[in-house]
């Protein structure tokens, strides 16, 4: 049986039909109990379980996810990987993952693409390239490299983008964070799960949580569609689904759930460099190693746990693309889609105890979850080993939408999530 | 635009094209790759990863293979389908992912390592020394067109909004009966199809109900439209989406942009039909290999006999009527059972014939069909379910939403009699003639099977997925790449389910289906930009002075949503907005204030509901009075500034930022129905009703004298913060005394069609007296001068009033107000706030970047805050600015670093208020 | 794009509103004594039902506030009823 991943490897099991290559995870029956149990089997979750595998020597672990892994915003989200962000608590969180993403292939012995070709925010008027300086000093003296880049050196980077005389909003410069970029999504939870299961981890699949066992105010285990497990600690990455999964818990949670679409293209020979966006259209676009334009923008102005686009946004979206960059509005869509994103009131994620005694939660990325998996991972991990905060998991308590210490990164710089 | 049968022995218009270089003579109604078939080219592009060669699987939308590139006089678009692009005079094809051609590609030598380029391979390489390194190359390599940059000036969208109270969608047989059925019953129907010529797979019976195709096409489509039904052909249904809503895009000419049509339906027949599935057997890949159907529609739409010595493979009856067809047309064809042998497909680009275990069949062509699929991804876009009929192999219709019903081939009726039968009686039990036997991929079997044709998924690639636990029908697309190219998975994902399914030992069924995605075909990105373009995209408001202000030579720039004059003049912008400054100081400024927000609130509850919404204490204002105050948000943070006028005892008017009209009152209407008795509350935005001309500096005062002589305007008659109501020429005109500058202001307000009359008096008055024009720019710096904020600038989402040095109210204020106690919580008591400061810099660099942030200087310094507003003060002479900083209050006299890109320079901190700080001028 | 009726002015394209909250929101008294805990709840704590929610919506061309019962997951509306019935 063929573990490791190498190109050696590859060529040998190429020689012999591949035939020889093992699963990337089993399929167990959960066991009664563990030392711990992970619900939700996304990015954050799987990334959980690898940690307290690596980190914390902990491998008595489940993790139990209702369909199959990676099925929810972890498969459908536009894969971008960035720290560009204002305030130093987000750019600890951030740049943590930006720097766990860097080493993740060779860490996790699975090809994650990581593919840091840069992150453009464009700035389209001197009160915008204002404001971009803002942000970008915040940036560098959070120690997250950055760069400011006039409308010249804007046009040179990204041709596709509009220059021309009918740009509703034309291009002053931009910020420039190269260290950003994509990353293969389903690659990222695949590793993840194959990593956790190679350290001992149980990835249940299919299993449904019903209702938590609380006894003498401790949660103590759950309820499954495969039986009862009981664990010391549990942990909860269910993004869009928190609030409905954490009232079962009677847990209340300060989320909305809206639907957040993305949209990919036909395969192009390459046209774009980075991950583009432009504030003002609230579009952003990047291009897949595939060759496919991967787009995205805001969320659907209706709370929603419906998984499915709405036209008002399409038109928006998609209006703002051939708008940024006008040669691109020939090019085909294939595919459209929405995910639910769990809303937190400062859009920053909510890492710590849920309020009820050893139920702990990673949830409230909003739209931005993706880029966060390894440091979300980390940082429950670290909760539901040690019971404490991580020093950069802290501030992201949800205690501080009682004492006030929002961390609101659209208030404070315009960028969107 | 022709929409009728080929018929290729009658003399008719002939089209010019060419294809990767070669030129070829096609007919009016072909599609591209119908007419390549019928000058005999077969290979029409290449394999995603392999650079396989490969033709048309397909006839018309389900084809995975035929794409190409095409342009035709200035216009160029990537990856047009062969199948679905209709072909015109002058064409040029260019195969995509080929060079130098579909025929010979440099590229095909990959396919000799297709052992190491298996599913996912790249999952468990290139990770040393690192992905950067390959990646560059993997991005070339992959793709298939190249996307020119030329902007198509004319490539706009039309959109439409439409209803109808049955949409049909689908023209088959069992379409247009059920449109017919409809529009004769009185309904208002749409029948729309994909096709320029209705009739589905109709062409492909000798007749029906006793009348050849085309006459019994033609009486249906006279009888729908004489029964008021509505047709739009070359028109695809590609999504359902909520609320009954579906959306159609229809094709014109080739480089013009498809038309969106918005269409709500009371309810929606889905007639979509039905797609021929591929067989698996090794090498089935090959150019020469269609599906029966398609070869069924290529003789009887195009006039192509696609082979003469044709390998019929079918395990259905319906290859029964095409055999004949194809004979009658004057081909051989062997008809093979796929049930009972392995087979094996033998030639390259030219197919030689095929293997059924030792069997050697030669042929030119073999047809393929696995039995038939309903198209059911509409039913899926709008939450239908789907079963499974064991009988025929495929999943159809279930319980859906009650507008929607399918009908035909789309409902698992592939018999075109019992289609029509059961539109037309639907409770009578039908006999179908469809007639199968199972045929799924097996699981071990020899030989490279196709799944995914364009992206090169084989059977081999199912297996490996299924032996690395990627079981799950989702993990097998995503790991294998299965069905996620062109024709996202219409012709690979039953087959790959299938496959998944025995290799497993488990039924179909409990496998499921991944989730069908819109747009069912691939809709340019224009579709749904078309006339959100431009400076119609977020139109700009503009003034009703917007010509006065050009004749006056401004420079009309954006703000907050608002065309404004940024200055006045030509030549360089920083000297004509410093002149204006000077201008303003040294006599006056005339200023147009006319998007500044005029809220009324009246009402018996007025004042209260004042005093609830605004930080500062209104309840102790009397009529006549303005005051300055704040809006918060519930959480406390400043949301908006500006003054409120009290016109009466149950009447004010709030002047909100120009660019928060509209949140500002939906703040408002908020909660005076939220919470308030709304009969005794009333809120009215009258901003577009009035104008604005805001005359500021030394000699304001007397320019407004001139202008209303029977008004008492001196200082002591007319104070700071009050307002009169007079007339002006007849109409009534509101005068405030507000100042954003720090000198003695003037707002004179009136209704929207006296402003020319008003903006030229004022002109006239002031030019004498040294005063004139002043735009945005010069205000900005006036007020920064003054230490007046901008919010949004000079504040963020974290600023409280207190932080502005506005502490009173929190403190004092015992009426309940908006964002109260969040006035209170740790945060807002914590000496580490952002507070307002100015900063002056001693060195001779000139003013502070605005955006620099505050440091302590360290040598790894950390941010205490940032500079939000930065100018050369031209009054003072010296840079000026406005910054938050850490305690900044009191930190007054502290020197600080600041820091911007790096560099960094000191400036020490001090009160906001530069200029006339004790306020003598506001009277002067 | 979805199809909301406004008790006012009748069904219309769901660009013309906004969601101004779930229903059944009630601001605490800040003229006494109100918990952190309690004010934060009110500020922050939703609902967010999955299947039948009850919210307040804002029909932003006439400005009148509604309550729409809908279906969060199918988003089919149940039914629009005018605020105040519903408050007083």
């Amino acid at each position: 049986m063929t573990r490791h991943y190498s190109a050696f490897n590859l060529l040998r099991e190429g020689l012999r039909g591949h035939k020889g290559w093992g699963r990337a995870w089993r399929s167990p029956e959960p066991k009664s109990a563990y030392d711990i149990v992970i619900i939700g089997g996304g990015g954050h979750g799987l990334a959980t379980a690898h940690y307290l595998v690596r980190n914390h020597g902990i491998t008595n672990v489940a993790v139990l996810e209702k369909g199959w892994l990676g099925g929810g915003n972890t498969g459908r989200n536009t894969t971008v990987i960035r720290s560009n962000y204002f305030y130093p608590e987000s750019a600890a969180l951030y740049d943590m993952s930006v720097q766990l993403y860097e080493g993740l292939s060779r860490e996790l012995n699975y090809n994650v693409m990581f593919s840091q070709r840069g992150m453009l925010v464009t700035a389209h008027s001197e009160p915008d390239m204002e404001m971009a300086a803002r942000q970008l000093n915040a940036m560098r003296l959070n120690g997250v490299d950055a760069e400011l880049l006039d409308a010249d050196q804007v046009r040179r980077f990204e041709p596709a983008l509009n220059f021309g005389p009918n740009m509703r909003f034309p291009i002053h410069g931009g910020i420039l964070q190269k260290r950003a970029g994509t990353g293969r999504h389903d690659a990222v939870a695949w590793g993840f799960a194959r990593s956790a299961d190679a350290g001992g981890v149980d990835i249940i699949q299919n299993c449904e949580v019903n209702e938590f066992i609380v006894e003498a105010g401790r949660c103590v285990g759950v309820n499954t569609s495969k039986g009862e497990i009981r664990a010391d600690a549990i942990g909860a990455a269910v993004a869009g689904h928190s609030s409905a999964l954490m009232k079962k818990a009677g847990v209340e949670l300060p989320i909305n759930s809206y639907a957040l679409q993305a949209f990919v293209s036909e395969p192009l020979k390459p046209v774009l460099n980075s991950v583009v966006l432009c504030p003002p259209f609230g579009t952003y676009v990047s291009q897949s190693d595939k060759g496919g334009l991967v787009i995205g923008g805001g969320l659907d102005r209706v709370p929603s746990y419906g998984q499915r686009g709405n036209m008002p946004v399409q038109e928006a979206v998609l209006s703002g693309l051939a708008e940024m960059m006008p040669s691109l509005s020939k090019v085909k869509l294939l595919r459209h889609w929405a995910g639910i994103v769990d809303v937190t009131p400062d859009s920053s994620p909510i890492i710590g105890p849920s309020g009820l005694d050893g139920l702990y939660l990673d949830c409230g990325w909003g739209t931005g979850g993706f880029k966060a998996i390894p440091v979300g991972g980390w940082l429950l991990a670290h909760l539901l080993a040690t019971g404490k905060h991580h020093e950069i998991s802290r501030p992201f308590d949800r205690n501080r939408f009682v004492s006030g210490y929002l961390i609101d990164e659209g208030a404070a710089s315009g960028i969107a999530h | 635009m022709s929409s009728h049968r080929i018929s290729r022995s009658v003399s008719e218009r002939v089209l010019n094209f060419t294809f990767d270089g070669r030129r070829y003579v096609g007919r009016e109604g072909d599609t591209i790759a119908s007419a390549l078939l019928a000058n005999g080219v077969r290979v029409m592009g290449r394999s995603f990863k392999y650079h396989r060669p490969r033709g048309p699987w397909g006839a018309w939308v389900d084809d995975p293979n035929a794409v190409m590139s095409v342009r035709l006089g200035t216009v160029e678009l990537p990856n047009c389908p062969a199948t679905t692009t209709y072909l015109e005079e002058g064409m040029v094809a260019r195969s995509v992912n080929a060079w130098p051609s579909a025929q010979f590609d440099i590229k095909a030598g990959l396919d000799v390592f297709h052992r190491w380029l298996s599913a996912g391979f790249y999952y468990k390489t290139f990770m040393w020394p690192d992905w950067h390194l390959f990646e560059p190359m993997i991005r070339r390599m992959a793709g298939l067109g190249a996307v020119s940059d030329d902007v198509l000036e004319n490539y706009v969208s039309e959109q439409t909004h439409d209803r109808c109270a049955v949409l049909v969608i689908g023209a088959g047989p069992a379409g247009l009966v059920a449109a017919r059925k409809a529009a004769e019953a009185g309904e208002d129907v749409a029948l729309v199809d994909d096709h320029r010529l209705l009739g589905g797979g109709v062409y492909q019976q000798k007749t029906l109900e006793g009348k050849t195709p085309d006459v019994w096409v033609a009486e249906q489509t006279a009888a729908i439209t004489a029964a008021g039904g509505r047709i739009l052909t070359a028109t695809t249904a590609f999504g359902i989406f909520d609320h009954q809503l579906v959306g159609l895009v229809q094709q014109g000419a080739f480089g013009t942009a498809p038309k969106l049509i918005r269409m709500r339906a009371g309810r929606v027949v889905m007639a979509t039909g039905a797609l021929d599935r591929p067989i698996t057997f090794a090498n089935n890949d090959r150019p020469g290999i269609f599906s029966v159907d398609a070869a069924a529609e290529y003789l009887a739409r195009y006039d192509v006999l696609l082979g003469r010595r044709i390998a019929l493979v079918s395990n259905n009856t319906l290859a029964d009527g095409t055999e004949a067809r194809l004979t009658t047309a004057g081909a051989t064809v062997i008809r093979i059972d796929p049930t009972t042998g392995a087979l094996k497909a033998r030639g390259s680009k030219r197919l030689k014939g095929i293997w059924q275990d030792d069997r050697l069949h030669s042929a030119d062509t073999i047809l393929a069909s696995g039995g038939m699929t309903p198209t059911v991804h509409l039913w899926r876009h709008a939450g239908g379910k789907l079963d499974w009929c064991d009988n025929r192999q495929v999943f159809v219709p279930g319980k859906g939403p009650d507008f929607l019903t399918a009908v035909g081939a789309a409902n698992g009726e592939f018999d075109i009699d019992a289609a029509i039968a059961k539109v037309r009686e639907p409770e009578t039990a039908i006999k179908t003639s469809y007639h199968m036997t199972p045929l799924w991929p097996q699981p071990g079997s020899k030989g490279r099977q196709w799944i995914d044709f364009q992206h090169d998924v084989t059977l081999k690639d199912v297996e490996l997925a299924a032996r690395e636990n990627y079981v799950s029908v989702e993990h097998l697309k995503r790991y294998t790449t299965l069905g996620m190219a062109h024709d996202q998975g219409k012709t690979s994902n039953m087959a790959g389910l299938a496959a998944m399914a025995a290799i497993q030992d488990r039924p179909i069924p409990e496998i499921g289906t991944t989730t069908f995605r819109p747009p069912f075909v691939p809709v340019p990105i224009e579709t749904y930009h078309g006339h959100h373009r431009g400076q119609n995209l977020h139109p700009v408001k503009r003034l009703r002075l917007e010509n006065a202000h050009r004749a006056a030579g401004a420079a009309l720039c954006e703000y907050g949503g608002w065309l404004r004059p940024g200055w006045y003049g030509a030549g360089e912008a920083k000297d004509r907005i410093r002149a204006e400054v000077l201008q303003a100081r040294k006599a006056a400024g005339i200023f147009d204030g006319s998007p500044l927000g005029k809220i009324e609130v009246m009402g018996p509850d007025a004042e209260d509901f004042v005093n609830f919404v605004y930080y500062n204490t209104i309840a102790t204002m009397k009529p006549g009075q303005i005051r300055y105050g704040f809006m918060l948000t519930e959480g406390g943070v400043v949301y908006d500034d500006g003054v409120i006028a009290r016109l009466g005892p149950n009447r004010f008017v709030i002047s909100c930022s120009s660019s928060h009209v509209d949140g500002v009152r939906n703040h408002l209407e908020t909660w005076r129905q939220d919470g308030n008795d709304p009969d005794r509350i009333y809120v009215q935005d009258t901003t577009a009703h009035w104008a604005t001309v805001t005359v500021t500096g030394p000699k304001a005062r007397d320019i407004v004298a001139a202008l209303l002589p029977n008004e008492d305007v001196s200082a002591k008659a007319f104070q700071h913060m009050t307002f009169i109501e007079t007339e002006w020429q007849g109409t009534p005109i509101r005068v405030a005394r507000v100042s954003f500058t720090g000198d003695s202001s003037f707002e004179l307000s009136l209704r929207q069609s006296k402003a020319e009359d008003l903006w030229g008096a004022v002109k006239s008055l002031a030019e004498p007296m040294g005063a004139g024009l002043m735009g945005l720019e010069a205000m900005l710096i006036l007020r920064a001068e003054k230490g007046f904020i901008v919010v949004g600038k000079d504040t963020d989402g974290e600023t409280m009033p207190h932080d502005l040095g506005f502490g009173v109210p929190r403190s004092k204020k015992k009426a309940a107000f908006l964002g109260d106690r969040s006035l209170h919580t740790e945060k807002a008591n914590t000496k580490v706030r952002n507070q307002l400061v100015g900063l002056q810099v001693e060195d001779d660099s000139g003013p502070l970047p605005t955006g620099a942030h505050l440091t302590n200087g360290d040598t790894r310094p950390k941010s205490q805050g940032y500079v939000t507003s930065s100018y050369l003060s031209p009054t003072l002479d010296q840079p000026i600015a406005l910054a938050m900083v850490q305690n900044g209050a009191a930190r007054m006299g502290e020197t600080v670093t600041v820091w911007h890109l790096g560099e960094t320079r000191n400036a020490t901190i001090c009160s906001p208020c530069f200029f006339d700080t004790d306020g003598d001028r506001l009277n002067a | 794009m979805q199809i909301f009726t406004c008790p006012s002015c009748g069904a219309r394209d769901e660009r013309e509103f906004h969601f101004s909250g779930e229903l059944g929101k009630v601001r605490p008294n800040t003229t006494g004594e109100v918990n952190e805990e309690e004010w934060a709840t009110y500020l922050h704590t939703q609902g967010n039902e999955l299947g039948a929610v009850r919210e307040v919506w804002m029909h932003m061309t006439c400005a009148e506030l509604f309550v729409m019962e809908r279906d969060s997951v199918t988003m089919e509306v149940l039914s629009t009823t005018p605020l105040r019935k519903d408050v007083s």
